[in-house]
């Protein structure tokens, strides 16, 4: 099989069972004179048709790259996929040819960014680059795809489309060039939409509006759609499962009101009690101490132990679980709950109601 | 902040509830277009006194080139009376007679042609193996960069008039059309072939720089192919300094050719030229001056017309020399 049926509506898929994306074991380094940054560190995951998932976790946590590697858009080199598998539709991409993957670029998977204006391109006007989609896949002709975007326009609620078809990517608002991109990415049905955080750079009404637009073309599409941010409000909004994402790897995974109602990860718990609550007026906000680790120096054994406030070392850990020796593996906790954590069950516990 | 984005915002905010649309003032949809880069670049070139001077001056040469009878106030360039030999200007022959007695203003009119056929043959040389070369160099990076870079050091380290002059001087005795004949073909092909290098540099530098921008990773997100990145997202970001560069180069290769043919490799008699009148004129520099005076003065102002343009050019695509 070479050609991957990318002409049938997602819907349609939904029923076959199949997962439409799984990532497996991935992992990416960046080798670069200094040494070698390990970016991620063994991702898996799973998407289907009309599913949400929401990988979360702060700038450097590897979030963004295992979404380019999925998309193939690595800088390579420095970027070395050098682990695992991504399969689409049952096809690993990582072992197609280039133009092969090239082909499930934007029917297949597609994607939008942080930066609206500077992920479109200044010189040419939003209609036209909507309508290339169409040209460079579909070769359809100037005429027909540019009355493509202008219903593109109109489906992602651009008002007066039919004017503002022809105009420039700098004379939209934040808002409106983040729909620009938006109707870019869906124009050719994906089947997967990467969202590597579409609203860290507009303001919160904004903000609202793309998620609840997302969400809405998802409904109508059944396309997958796998949301990469570090917004815990956006998160809980429009998601349905989670994965948190600590240096390079999955440190939990759950669907969103089990994880951020009952964290079973110390970071994940972490993350949550930095949350300003209402309620608390006038408390002091819990923040996770210390930094982030370095990339390239990754802590032995637990990522995270430097700044766990559950760590365990030494003679008080369980023979096998010592935090900065053995490495926790992502394991159940709790049915539909998965934490990498010696002692998870104990941070389940603190938090219980 | 433009009036559009203002709109937009407003939209945004009546959509998100946090103003009415009731309230909201009724704009003219029909307003006029806004600006884009090269809109934006005109508006300042109109303002820019210089990109008139020169535009004029050029439009001037562009049109002697093309219709030399109307400037030669029909005069005949060959049809020579000895004795009018060295004739000083008058009011019948503003520029007098050469040598050999023929009208000279109608020489040096004449002379914009070959001039002008060099100078835009050869920028369009350059710009094409510059653009090719360097945008492929740029894109592709590694071993093809590493080659095309050094090819590119190899012949900058060929002076320009040195390298044509030679080229020139071998070109009759080899087989290669074109370069066998001397004619303004050969010239302008030396003059770019020892000339790309600069425009190479510039492109591969532009190419390079907006490669790496988001909208090139969002065009590969979406499924273009390599091709489609480098001529349609990254080439048109990446022309403008060279779009400046040639205009300067087409002066430049105008005084380079007029520099060859002076130096006797250039074009040969009996094709009329600035270079080719200056070389005969210098002989008799104290008996009739006007004989090197006009086609240098003529050369000069069409090389300043070219660099001034250029100048402006550049000016206007830098939006931090804006106002």
């Amino acid at each position: 099989m070479t050609n991957l049926d990318l002409t049938k509506p997602t819907a349609e898929l939904a029923a076959q069972g199949t997962p439409l994306l799984e990532v497996d074991d991935l992992r990416v380094e960046f080798r670069t004179r200094s040494g070698v940054v390990k970016a991620v560190n063994g991702v898996s995951y799973s998407l289907g048709a009309g599913e949400t998932l929401a990988i979360l976790g702060e700038s450097g946590s590897g979030k963004s790259v295992s979404a380019q590697a999925i998309m193939g858009i690595l800088e390579t080199p420095p970027a070395v996929i050098s682990g695992g598998g991504i399969w689409f539709q049952g096809r690993n991409v990582l072992e197609m040819s280039a133009e092969d993957q090239r082909r499930i670029r934007g029917p297949g998977i597609s994607m939008i960014f942080q930066d609206a204006l500077s992920s479109l391109n200044p010189v040419y006007s939003v209609g036209f680059q909507i309508g290339e989609m169409f040209r460079a896949h579909r070769g359809m002709s100037r005429k027909a795809a540019r009355a493509k975007a202008v219903e593109l326009m109109d489906r992602v609620r651009i008002p007066a489309a039919a004017r503002r078809v022809d105009d420039y990517p700098h004379q939209f608002s934040g808002g409106m060039r983040q729909r620009v991109m938006i109707a870019m990415a869906i124009a050719l049905d994906p089947r997967i939409l990467i969202a590597d955080e579409p609203t860290t750079a507009l303001d919160v009404t904004v903000q609202a509006q793309v998620m609840d637009l997302l969400k809405d073309l998802q409904q109508e599409t059944g396309m997958g759609l796998i949301l990469i941010t570090h917004d815990l409000g956006v998160v809980n909004e429009v998601a349905d499962d989670v994965a948190v994402m600590y240096a390079g790897e999955i440190v939990e995974r759950g669907t969103v009101d089990d994880v951020f109602s009952r964290p079973s990860h110390p970071y994940t718990d972490g993350l949550m009690s930095s949350v300003p609550q209402v309620e608390a007026k006038g408390g002091r906000l819990r923040p996770i101490v210390g930094q982030p680790p370095n990339l390239a120096d990754i802590p032995s054994g637990c990522p995270f132990h430097p700044r766990c406030s559950h760590r365990r070392l030494g003679a008080e850990a369980a023979p096998g679980r010592e935090c900065s020796t053995d490495v926790p593996p992502l394991r159940l906790v709790v049915p539909g709950r998965e934490a990498a954590c010696h002692y998870s069950e104990e941070v389940l516990g603190v938090r219980a109601p | 902040m433009t009036d559009q984005q203002q709109l937009d915002l407003r939209k945004d905010a009546v959509e998100a509830g946090t103003t009415t649309g009731l309230a909201s003032p009724s704009v003219d949809v029909t307003q006029e277009r806004q600006n884009s880069l090269w809109s934006d670049a005109w508006g300042d070139l109109r303002r820019n006194p210089f990109f008139w001077i020169g535009a004029v001056l050029g439009l001037v040469f562009l049109l002697m080139a093309l219709v030399p009878q109307v400037f030669a106030r029909g005069a005949d360039p060959r049809a020579c009376d000895l004795g009018n030999s060295r004739g000083l200007p008058s009011a019948d022959h503003w520029f007098g007679f050469d040598t050999q007695g023929c009208d000279y203003l109608a020489n040096v009119v004449y002379g914009a042609r070959n001039s002008l056929i060099i100078g835009v043959i050869a920028v369009l040389v350059i710009l094409l193996l510059g653009v090719v070369v360097g945008a492929v160099a740029g894109y592709y990076g590694g071993l093809t960069d590493g080659i095309l870079a050094r090819l590119a050091d190899i012949f900058y380290a060929l002076p320009l008039i040195l390298g044509a002059l030679v080229l020139l001087r071998v070109g009759p005795s080899t087989g290669i059309p074109v370069i066998n004949s001397r004619g303004p073909g050969a010239v302008a092909i030396a003059l770019a072939l020892f000339g790309w290098m600069t425009a190479m540099r510039l492109v591969r530098s532009q190419v390079i720089a907006v490669k790496s921008s988001d909208y090139v990773a969002a065009a590969r997100a979406m499924g273009a192919s390599s091709r489609r990145i480098l001529v349609r997202h990254i080439l048109p970001n990446a022309v403008a300094p060279v779009l400046v560069y040639a205009t300067i180069t087409i002066g430049v290769i105008i005084a380079a050719e007029a520099t060859l043919t002076y130096l006797g490799v250039g074009l040969q008699r009996p094709a009329i030229s600035w270079g080719l009148q200056i070389e005969a004129g210098q002989d008799s520099i104290r008996t009739a001056p006007h004989l090197v005076l006009f086609p240098s003065l003529i050369l000069t102002m069409t090389v300043m017309a070219f660099v001034m343009m250029g100048d402006a050019l550049r000016d206007a695509l830098d939006p931090r020399q804006r106002a």
